[in-house]
C-alpha cells in the first residue's frame, strides 16, 4: 500500500497539489522540436532542466534524445543568457550541422526576461547562423500550464516560419497535436488513403520510433522539413487537432498567412474519427475510400461483439485535455461510464466539456482540470471503478486498489507499443478496444468463481 | 559588529550620506565595510576616490568562482574596506539576483569573519525594493539596523512609509529593526518638525538632520568625502555629528508604517503651518 496514507475524506485544497497529473512546458516542446527534420532542441537555461527533460523523453520512447542546453550558471543568471545562447548558436551549427535549432526557455530565463527573438537577431547580424539554417524559439516558462501548453507554443512558433508567397500548394496543413510517433504515421496513410495531399507538423514518425540498425544518426530521416513547414503558408486549409495542443498555432496560421483552419478533436474513438475522416473528405472533395469503411466497420463490429462486457463498467481517466475530451467521448459511445476525469492542465473549457460529452449519463461524473493524482485516487476511494486509464504513475493508485489498468498517455515509461501502435483513427480504437477488453477480461478471470469460469467469452 | 542598511527613495543622497558617515565612523576608528547593492556600482566612488572598483559580480562573470576577497574589495578611506555587488547592464538579466549572489560570495569568502576586525558594515540598497533580491540585506542573519535617508518632500517620505512596511515584514519573523530616519534636507518648509513628527508616528526616531549645503557637491566633484575633501567645514561637523548619532544609537524598532491619509495629513498640517 504505497499511497496508504491518502485519506477518502476530501478536504479542500488551494495551495497543495499532491502527485501531479501535468509535467514542465519545456518537455511538450522539446517532443515538438524532435518534429521537426534535421533539427536539435535546445533548452535555454540551467543543465539540470536540459537533462530532466530528455531523460523523460527517452524513458517514454525508449530511444536517445539529443537536446542542448545554455547551461546557466549563477553569473549567466545575473547578467542574463545572451552570450551562452550565442556561443551556444556557434557551437552546434559548428559541431553538429543541424538544419534548425528549436529554443525553448526555462523557469530561470523566462523571469530574467531573456528575449529570445532579440537575441536571434543578433546571432544572424553576427553571422553565427549559416546560410539556410533557422532559429525558432518558444517561451516555456514551466509556472504557466503545463507539458501541454509548451507543445502548444513551439507548434506556434513552428507556425510562425509560415510564409504565404501568393502560390498555393494544393496541400492541407494538419497540426496532429501531442500524439505518438505511430499515431502520425498513422494520420499520413489515412490521408494517403483518402487521396488528401498534406503537410503535417510536427512529425516525430522515423524520429522517435526508429529501427535498431547498429548505425547511430543523431539527426534520423524523419520529421517535417523547414522548407515544408515554411511552405504551410500556401495551403488551402488547416487541421488542427486537438485545442489545447494545435489551436494556437493553426490561429496563426490563419493571421499570419490567411489560411483558414478547422479545429477538430483528437481522432480517438468511433465519433472523433468520424469526424476528421468527414474534414478530410470534405475539403479534399473526394468519396471515403472502401479501405477506410472497412476499418471502421471492423472497430463497430468488435463494440458490438463484446458491447457486454464495455456496458456499465466505470471508468476513471488521467491524461491531457485534447485526449481525453475524445477518450470520454469514445468510451461513452461504448456505453462505458467514465465517472472520474483528471488533468493537470488548466482550463475551466475542458470541465465544460467533459460534462457536455458526459451529460446523458445515469452516473455523477467527477471532473478536474487542475487537478492531482491524489484527489483522483480519493474520488476512486469514495465511489470505487472497474478501470483505470492513465499514464504510469497510475499505476501506484491500481496497486493499492487493486483496479485493472491500461496505461494510456504520456508518459508511459513501464510498457511498450506506444511508439509503433496506434491509438487514434479506426485502426487505433480497434487496439484502445482490445488492451481495455483484456484487461476487463483477466480480471473476471482472476475473480470468477469456479462455476462461473468460462472457456468461451 | 554591527549590520546596517541605508534605504531610501531613489536620488535622496543614500549613497552620497553612507559614504560621509562612513567617513565620520573611520575618524572614531571605527573599522567599516561598504557593501554597495546597486547595480550602477557608484555607491564607494567618494570613498575611493573615484570610480575604481571592479565588481564582485564583473569579476565572478570574468574569473568564474574561483575568486579571492582581495579580488573584490578594495581599501578605501580612513581604513574602510569598499565592495561594489555590480550587476547587469539596464535591461537584461536580473539585478536582484546579483545581489544575493555578492553577498553569499562576500559571506562565503570570509568577508564579515571575526578575524576581520570589523566594526560595521553598511549596504548601501538601490532606492526602492523591487524585489527579493533588493531585500537580501535584511533578511535574518544580515543587516540588523536600518537606517532610512528621507527629506520633507511628499514622495521621498512616501516612500520611508512604504519601506517600513517592507521592515516590518521582516521584522516580525527576524532581527531586523528600524534606527530612525536620517533627513537629508531640501530646505522645505518646516522639515525638521515634519521629520520627527512622521518618525514619531512611525515609533522611531530621527537620527539626524542634516542640512543642506554645497560644500557636499563640492567634495563629490573631487571624487571625495566632505570630511576628506575639507574636515574643517561645517558641513564635516554635520556628518561627525551623524556618524556619532548612529555610533551610540540604542533605538531600534519595528515601525509602524501610516496608512496613506494619514501620511497626507501629516503633510497637510505642517505645510500649513507656515501660513
Amino acid at each position: 500500500m504505497l499511497l496508504r496514507h491518502t485519506p477518502q475524506v476530501i478536504t479542500e485544497r488551494k495551495a497543495l497539489t499532491i502527485n501531479p497529473a501535468k509535467t514542465c512546458q519545456p518537455i511538450g516542446a522539446m517532443y515538438a522540436s524532435l518534429g521537426i527534420k534535421g533539427c536539435l532542441p535546445h533548452s535555454h537555461g540551467s543543465q539540470g532542466c536540459c537533462a530532466y527533460h530528455r531523460s523523460t523523453l527517452t524513458r517514454h520512447y525508449k530511444e536517445p534524445i539529443s537536446a542542448a542546453t545554455s547551461s546557466f550558471t549563477e553569473g549567466a543568471s545575473v547578467f542574463g543568457g545572451q552570450a551562452n545562447l550565442l556561443q551556444a548558436i556557434n557551437n552546434i551549427f559548428t559541431v553538429y550541422e543541424p538544419e534548425a535549432i528549436a529554443v525553448h526557455t526555462t523557469c530561470l530565463s523566462e523571469t530574467i526576461g531573456d528575449d529570445l527573438p532579440q537575441i536571434f537577431n543578433k546571432a544572424i547580424k553576427e553571422k553565427k547562423v549559416p546560410p539556410g539554417k533557422t532559429l525558432l524559439g518558444a517561451p516555456t516558462p514551466s509556472y504557466v500550464g503545463s507539458h501541454v501548453t509548451g507543445f502548444s507554443n513551439m507548434v506556434k512558433a513552428m507556425a510562425g516560419l509560415a510564409e504565404n508567397t501568393g502560390t498555393r500548394n494544393g496541400k492541407i496543413n494538419i497540426l496532429p497535436g501531442w500524439v505518438e510517433p505511430s499515431d502520425m504515421e498513422e494520420i499520413k496513410r489515412i490521408a494517403a488513403l483518402m487521396g488528401v495531399k498534406i503537410s503535417i507538423y510536427p512529425d516525430t514518425s522515423g524520429v522517435l520510433n526508429t529501427p535498431l540498425t547498429g548505425k547511430y544518426n543523431m539527426f534520423p530521416d524523419g520529421g517535417t522539413s523547414i522548407a515544408e513547414i515554411r511552405d504551410s503558408g500556401n495551403a488551402s486549409g488547416t487541421l488542427a487537432l486537438g485545442e489545447w495542443c494545435s489551436a494556437d498555432g493553426a490561429r496563426l496560421l490563419d493571421t499570419q498567412c490567411k489560411v483558414p483552419c478547422s479545429i477538430l478533436d483528437i481522432p480517438v474513438g468511433l465519433k472523433a474519427t468520424d469526424r476528421f475522416i468527414d474534414a478530410l473528405r470534405t475539403v479534399a472533395g473526394t468519396s471515403v475510400p472502401d479501405e477506410i469503411a472497412t476499418e471502421r466497420g471492423r472497430l463497430v463490429d468488435l463494440i458490438s461483439d463484446m458491447h457486454q462486457y464495455f456496458y456499465g463498467k466505470k471508468v476513471a481517466l488521467v491524461g491531457d485535455p485534447d485526449q481525453l475530451i475524445s477518450m470520454t467521448e469514445f468510451l461513452v459511445s461504448i456505453d462505458m461510464l467514465p465517472v472520474h476525469i483528471i488533468t493537470g492542465t488548466p482550463g475551466k473549457k475542458f470541465e465544460k466539456r467533459i460534462q457536455e460529452i458526459t451529460a446523458e449519463l445515469n452516473c455523477e461524473v467527477n471532473v478536474k482540470a487542475k487537478g492531482d493524482m491524489f484527489l483522483l485516487h480519493q474520488w476512486i476511494k469514495n465511489e470505487p471503478v472497474d478501470l483505470i486509464i492513465g499514464n504510469s504513475y497510475c499505476k501506484y493508485i491500481a496497486r493499492d486498489e487493486d483496479i485493472p489498468f491500461v496505461r494510456w498517455g504520456f508518459p508511459i515509461l513501464d510498457r511498450q507499443g506506444h511508439q509503433y501502435f496506434p491509438s487514434i483513427g479506426y485502426m487505433g480504437g480497434l487496439r484502445l478496444l482490445e488492451k481495455i477488453l483484456n484487461c476487463l477480461l483477466d480480471r473476471k478471470e482472476r475473480d470468477d468463481t469456479e462455476e462461473k469460469f468460462e472457456l468461451v467469452l | 559588529m554591527r549590520k546596517v542598511a541605508i534605504y531610501g527613495k531613489g536620488g535622496i543622497g543614500k549613497s552620497t550620506t553612507t559614504q560621509n558617515t562612513v567617513a565620520g565612523l573611520a575618524e572614531l576608528g571605527r573599522k567599516v565595510m561598504v557593501v554597495g547593492c546597486d547595480p550602477k556600482a557608484d555607491s564607494t566612488r567618494l570613498l575611493l576616490g573615484g570610480l575604481a572598483q571592479k565588481s564582485v559580480l564583473d569579476t565572478l562573470r570574468e574569473e568564474g568562482e574561483d575568486v579571492e576577497l582581495d579580488d573584490i574589495r578594495k581599501q578605501s578611506f580612513g581604513g574602510s574596506w569598499s565592495v561594489e555587488s555590480g550587476g547587469p547592464e539596464p535591461g537584461v538579466g536580473c539585478a536582484g539576483r546579483g545581489i544575493i549572489t555578492s553577498i553569499n560570495m562576500l559571506e562565503s569568502l570570509g568577508a564579515y569573519d571575526e578575524s576581520e576586525g570589523l566594526d560595521y558594515a553598511f549596504y548601501d540598497v538601490l532606492g526602492d525594493v523591487v524585489c527579493g533580491g533588493f531585500a537580501m540585506p535584511i533578511r535574518d542573519g544580515k543587516a540588523e539596523e536600518i537606517y532610512i535617508v528621507c527629506s520633507g518632500e511628499m514622495m521621498a517620505m512616501y516612500a520611508a512609509n512604504n519601506i517600513c512596511k517592507g521592515i516590518m515584514k521582516y521584522a516580525q519573523s527576524g532581527g531586523v529593526r528600524l534606527g530612525g530616519l536620517i533627513c537629508n534636507s531640501r530646505n522645505v518648509d518646516n522639515e525638521k518638525e515634519m521629520i520627527e513628527e512622521l518618525a514619531k508616528k512611525l515609533g522611531t526616531q530621527m537620527i539626524y538632520f542634516v542640512p543642506r549645503d554645497n560644500d557636499v557637491q563640492r567634495a563629490e566633484i573631487n571624487r571625495k568625502t566632505v570630511i576628506e575633501w575639507n574636515g574643517e567645514c561645517g558641513q564635516a561637523n554635520e556628518y561627525r555629528g551623524l556618524a556619532k548619532a548612529i555610533d551610540e544609537n540604542k533605538m531600534f524598532v519595528i515601525p509602524t508604517p501610516l496608512e496613506i491619509e494619514e501620511l497626507e495629513q501629516l503633510l497637510l498640517d505642517f505645510g500649513l503651518l507656515e501660513a
